[in-house]
């Protein structure tokens, strides 16, 4: 079970109250892009046995959407941060960093 | 205008703790930025209470506000002046960007009280209601089994419980099998 922390409404909350959302840091590719670039924005998620970054919505309590950062391996949460964000800020990749260094996902490292 | 009704007229249930329909509330939401003096301000003229801050609720008399997001009050007013309190705050908002809707007759409430209220309740949510975690002016928002639900403390051992009229029995019948007799648990005694 994942206890998370909506940093929209301060509420820690187990994962019941909230939503996933899948993953995090996807950049969209509409109308204009190319065949390739759109099935990779479709279809090409990470998968990874470690420190990934998903989207959750706190769809039970405040409503709001919001970024976790957390191991699919230990269930661990690094941490949660504002979804009006394109990367992840330094004190989560710090927090990651802590405790497991040398982490790599997609660009962010 | 036809007689307003609340979701389960006189529903009560005497187990571990009691379970009672709290009947027809007014109940507004106010959707808006909350960092707005003029919202701040539209608050207390109508209903006399501060800006509740983040997961609090505020009472003054039989008025009230609670925090239900970072965008978003429930303002509470007697049934019958719950219009009334919407065309004040619509006056006193002016050209704010902000929103405020009646959806008392869309709401069910609930008041459930005595000593084992806090178990009966930390049955159903996935929330930690010890003492320590959860006191009187604390408004917490989460699922209550498989719905949405909000839940204060209204006194000493008293909780109110807000959730959608729609699943109003279905609530009301959570909290009276968590509330039967023999079902204490005993963990936050």
């Amino acid at each position: 079970m994942l206890i998370l922390e909506c940093p929209c409404c301060g509420v820690k909350g187990e994962e019941t109250e909230f939503h996933g959302g899948g993953e995090a840091h996807i950049k969209r590719f509409g109308p204009g892009s190319s065949e390739e670039e759109f099935h990779d924005y479709l279809f090409a998620k990470e998968n990874p046995r470690g420190v990934h970054f998903e989207r959750w919505r706190h769809v039970n309590g405040c409503g709001k959407w919001f970024h976790v950062a957390r191991c699919t391996r230990t269930l661990e949460v690094f941490g949660s941060y504002s979804a009006q964000t394109t990367e992840p800020p330094q004190e989560i990749r710090d927090a990651i960093t802590a405790r497991r260094p040398g982490w790599r996902w997609r660009e962010f490292s | 205008m036809s007689e307003a009704k609340s979701a389960l007229p006189g529903a009560r249930f005497d187990g571990i703790a009691s379970v009672e329909e709290a009947g027809l509330n007014g109940m507004i939401t106010l959707r808006g930025d909350l960092d707005d003096t003029a919202l701040a301000k539209a608050l207390r003229e109508v209903t006399g209470c501060a800006l509740p801050g983040p997961r609090e609720v505020v009472m003054a008399g039989d008025k009230g506000a609670a925090w239900m997001s970072p965008d978003e009050l429930l303002v509470m007013v007697p049934h019958g002046e719950a219009e009334a309190a919407v065309a004040a705050l619509d006056a006193a908002l002016g050209e704010s960007h902000a929103l405020a809707v009646n959806v008392s007759d869309a709401r069910a409430v609930f008041d459930v009280r005595g000593s084992h209220a806090r178990e009966v309740l930390g049955k159903l949510m996935p929330v930690d209601f010890s003492a320590a975690a959860f006191g009187p002016g604390q408004i917490r928002r989460s699922r209550m089994a498989q719905v949405p639900a909000a839940v204060w403390m209204t006194g000493e051992d008293a909780f109110r419980v807000v959730c959608f009229r729609s699943v109003a029995q279905y609530v009301f019948d959570l909290l009276k099998t968590a509330a039967s007799e023999g079902g204490e648990v005993g963990l936050y005694a």
